[in-house]
């Protein structure tokens, strides 16, 4: 294929997508009739929400899905994108939101893999290249490291200079952001942009749109599956580009009502947990939680939120430290108790863990069995009482105002607003005073997700202690009273969000251990 | 990428899962099934020289045209009904009992301990259930060990009950060659028959089985259905992470169900030795143990199912006995077609989970 000079063809269409439908099975729609159009020295970000067929249109650029109808063209040619392969030939390559890296390998090792040549490495070569990538747009990367001792950023690094070193001029990256801290994404923006002057053709998936506006061109809209609109950049704003995803106007605030401070119902004293291969995930971890607020707990993905979470549940061994919930005058320890027996003490907590149906939920079960894991052993006698179970049901879709098309449908086959709704309904049902929920709102559409923040503030109204683990900083900062930043299993700090910057967050997300925390 | 023809598909065919499939195409899938398991079985009987129709008929004669071929056949049925509970009960909590066929066995020798040895001490109702007893005792015992080796090891138990079935089986060599020969057999190793007292008593030409069976169907039916026990063994099948984050004990869950399924293997055992053989030897089991895995797939983990499932299983078995003695076929080539006609009706599971879309017909058709 003969190449004209980067420059040259600037501004020229580097790829057409037309009329692309793509099916699973027979009712799972993934795209009908999407267009998308990317140009040379471009950056296009391709919005959406959660489901709105973002990575599944890229995938089939990428080779990994054929579409069932439609048209590509890469420059100009009608092409044909069968194989991983077939988009590597045109240049195309494509960084996956889940890293497909080999962890025992090095760096370069993983940059070449799979790459023709002979069957030695000129590994000196190779890292030459490397570096000459990363010099010309600027990052750092050292060829010898090996993936498991690299952070996530190192990681998409690597897949970014893997997609160049293969020759790629089109770029996709599938929601680069997500694990990153505002600083790592101020660098990968920078990154982007360098290779925008070079005259690289860019799309960037992601449903973060104060993103979209700082890095992108122009903007291609999807909605369930449809295309929507493409605009320039310059003309969109959050509340218009809003209304192209979810289609109608929205409310884009989050409460946070004031309220006196509760009793402390919950104090996490110098905890420590180690996981399933004695790797230490929490490291002296202190904090407590008040009734009337609700305590945001942000961290870059896997500082030790989940362990945390799981532990307080008492789903999760811990090696030192003390769990205390508030029952009646005292404080219980429920450190070494079963989930079963924290409840018998009296402990009033709900948890909403990260996996919903994997953990919080039975998938293939309907939703009265799984309204009723909570409930099943009470009443006398061996059997269960599915009857009240399914009154339970039919207020919480009721109030909950939960879709579905009945209460003995698997719950797999629900929405992810709806499965969270019913997994937070069944918890929040028994009254809890301790309700702790990690990422409520992961994979949700924007209403869901409002419904779920609004949820939460009525807990908190009542006077419940909430612990709310996050990912999406905007929205931690605006729903907390109080919020606890984790890096590498500690507490960086306790801060009050209405007085620090997002900036000064991402340094605590960042901060080197060492620094004692200051419980607020 | 040069002069790449566009065409509308990948590949020819697609597989795709189905949603839920309504009752009567299920039934229209099956019945095709049996119809093309026949047709290719006829091609063999054919190329074995012989009529197929008449071969048919006297599978189905053979096993259900009179009172005596029918009690037989019911007593192939009984244990299978036995074991494929039993089995069904550990599959749904996704414990994977392949130990059926050790624990009848250990069933069957804790049984033939008490009425070889003590059939003189006890009245008769009183012996038959103390080896009833026995014989649940002991397949519990065989259905725990590997249980609380999962739990506390976490070892893996299909390899562990495998296993132990040999070991099972070699106990009763051992047993049948040493301790409890029958001295009157002269040399021949085989351990005695039972007193008459030992003997469970027949009611309509089958031994009192059948009623228990009967009763076992509606309970095992009702105790995975309704009971909270039930529910555990479900939940805990379908997610581990959720039985704990729930509060469930998960390894006293695995180890009360495993002993629940063995002890009712181990009664398949107790009515082997005490109502069809009166005696315990190699073959007791026979491969009842392996044979209940498929009947429990095909009901699909069901008790209820379980019993037309284990029906359908033993007229194939007694039919193709019958064409053996009838027809002159080979008992291999008798075997063959009974495995036709079992590939065919395993194999339309696949297309009762899966439909294919031929790029031809795109449209979508359902």
């Amino acid at each position: 294929m003969e190449q004209k000079g980067a420059t040259e063809r600037r501004g020229e269409v580097a790829v057409r997508m037309r009329g692309i439908t793509k099916t699973f099975g027979s009712r799972v729609v993934a795209n009908h009739n999407a267009h998308l159009e990317v140009r040379w020295g471009e950056i296009l970000a391709l919005l959406g929400e959660n489901g709105s067929g973002k990575t599944t249109l890229m995938n089939m650029l990428a080779g990994i899905y054929y579409p069932d109808s439609g048209e590509i063209e890469v420059n100009g040619r009608e092409v044909s994108i069968r194989s991983p392969r077939d988009a590597f030939e045109l240049r195309i390559g494509m960084i996956h939101q889940h890293f497909k890296l080999v962890d025992v390998l090095t760096a370069s090792e993983n940059i070449v893999l799979g790459l023709p040549g002979g069957v030695t490495l000129n590994r000196r070569a190779v890292a030459a290249r490397i570096r000459a990538i990363g010099e010309k747009y600027g990052f750092a990367l050292d060829p010898e490291k090996k993936i498991y001792n690299m952070s996530v950023s190192e990681k998409q690094t690597v897949e970014i200079v893997k997609a160049l070193y293969r020759g790629a001029d089109i770029l996709v990256l599938d929601e680069p952001t997500a694990v990153l801290t505002p600083q790592e994404i101020e660098k990968l923006f920078a990154v982007l942009r360098a290779m925008r002057e070079d005259g690289k053709a860019i799309i960037i998936i992601t449903h973060k749109l104060g993103e979209v506006l700082a890095i992108s061109d122009r903007v291609t809209i999807l909605r369930k599956g449809e295309y929507v609109d493409t605009v320039p950049t310059a003309t969109a704003s959050v509340q218009s580009l809003t209304e192209g995803m979810v289609g109608h106007a929205v409310r884009l605030e989050i409460e946070r009502p004031q309220l006196p401070r509760g009793e402390e119902l919950l104090r996490v004293q110098n905890v420590t947990c180690l996981n399933a291969d004695h790797v230490c995930k929490v490291k002296n971890v202190s904090f407590s939680a008040y009734g009337g607020e609700i305590l945001g707990v942000a961290g870059v993905a896997g500082s030790g939120q989940k362990e945390l979470c799981e532990a307080v549940a008492g789903i999760q061994n811990v090696r030192g430290g003390s769990i205390l919930f508030r029952t009646g005058d005292g404080y219980e320890n429920i450190v070494g108790m079963k989930p079963d027996v924290i409840f018998e003490k009296g402990v009033s907590l709900a948890f909403v863990p990260e996996d919903r149906l994997g953990m919080g939920l039975v998938a293939s079960m309907d939703m009265v069995d799984n309204v009723m894991l909570r409930s099943y052993k009470a009443g006398k006698g061996p059997f269960v009482d599915r009857r009240s179970a399914r009154r339970v049901c039919q207020t919480l879709i009721d109030q909950l105002e939960i879709v579905t098309p009945g209460v003995f449908t698997p719950v797999r086959r629900l929405s992810g607003g709806n499965v969270q709704k019913v997994l937070l309904g069944r918890e929040i049902y028994h009254h809890p005073r301790v309700l702790m929920v990690s990422y409520p709102v992961r994979g949700l559409d924007i209403n869901s997700s409002y419904k779920i923040y609004d949820l939460l503030n009525e807990q908190k109204r009542r006077g419940v202690a909430v612990i709310f683990v996050g990912e999406d900083l905007d929205v931690l900062m605006e729903i907390s009273d109080r919020l606890m930043v984790l890096c590498g299993g500690e507490v960086s700090g306790i801060v009050d969000p209405r007085e620090v910057s997002k900036d000064d967050v991402g340094l605590l997300m960042m901060q080197a251990p060492g620094k004692e925390a200051a419980d607020a | 990428m040069h002069n790449r023809v566009r065409e509308t598909g990948g590949r020819l065919v697609r597989m795709v899962k189905r949603d839920e499939i309504g009752r009567g195409k299920a039934l229209a899938i099956r019945a095709a099934a049996l119809l093309c398991a026949m047709a290719v079985g006829t091609l063999l009987i054919v190329a074995l020289g012989h009529q197929p129709l008449a071969v048919y008929m006297e599978m189905l004669n053979g096993s259900l045209g009179s009172r005596t071929v029918l009690t037989e056949t019911v007593k192939i049925a009984l244990p299978l009904i036995f074991c494929g509970i039993a089995i069904s009960i550990a599959f749904r909590m996704r414990f994977w009992n392949i130990g059926a066929e050790g624990q009848l066995l250990m069933g069957g020798i804790a049984a033939t301990y008490v009425a070889l040895f003590h059939y003189q001490h006890l009245p008769r109702p009183a012996l038959l259930l103390v080896m009833a007893l026995a014989a649940l005792a002991a397949g519990a015992l065989w259905g725990l060990i590997p249980a609380l080796f999962k739990a506390r090891w976490g070892t893996n138990e299909t390899l562990f009950t495998l296993m132990l079935n040999y070991i099972a089986l070699g106990y009763i060599r051992y047993l049948q060659t040493g301790t409890w020969r029958d001295p009157r057999m002269r040399g021949f190793p085989k351990i005695a028959s039972f007193d008459l007292s030992a003997r469970l008593p027949n009611v309509l030409g089958v031994h009192v089985g059948w009623i228990v069976m009967l009763a076992l169907v509606v309970l095992a039916y009702l105790y995975l259905t309704r009971t909270k026990s039930g529910f555990e063994i479900s939940v805990v099948g379908q997610s581990q992470p959720t039985a704990s984050y729930i509060g469930m004990n998960v390894s006293r869950i695995v180890m009360r169900t495993m002993a629940i399924s063995g002890a009712l293997a181990g009664l398949a055992g107790y009515f082997q030795v005490a109502g069809v053989n009166y005696t315990l030897t190699e073959t007791t089991a026979g491969g009842i143990g392996f044979t209940a895995i498929t009947v429990a797939w095909l009901a699909k983990l069901n008790p209820i199912l379980i019993v037309p499932v284990a029906f359908f299983i033993a007229i194939l078995e007694k039919g193709a006995g019958k064409i053996q003695t009838t027809f002159k076929i080979p008992a291999s080539a008798a075997d063959v077609l009974t495995g036709i006609i079992l590939f065919f009706m395993l194999g339309c599971e696949f297309f009762l989970q899966y439909r294919l879309i031929f790029r031809a017909g795109r449209k979508e058709t359902l």
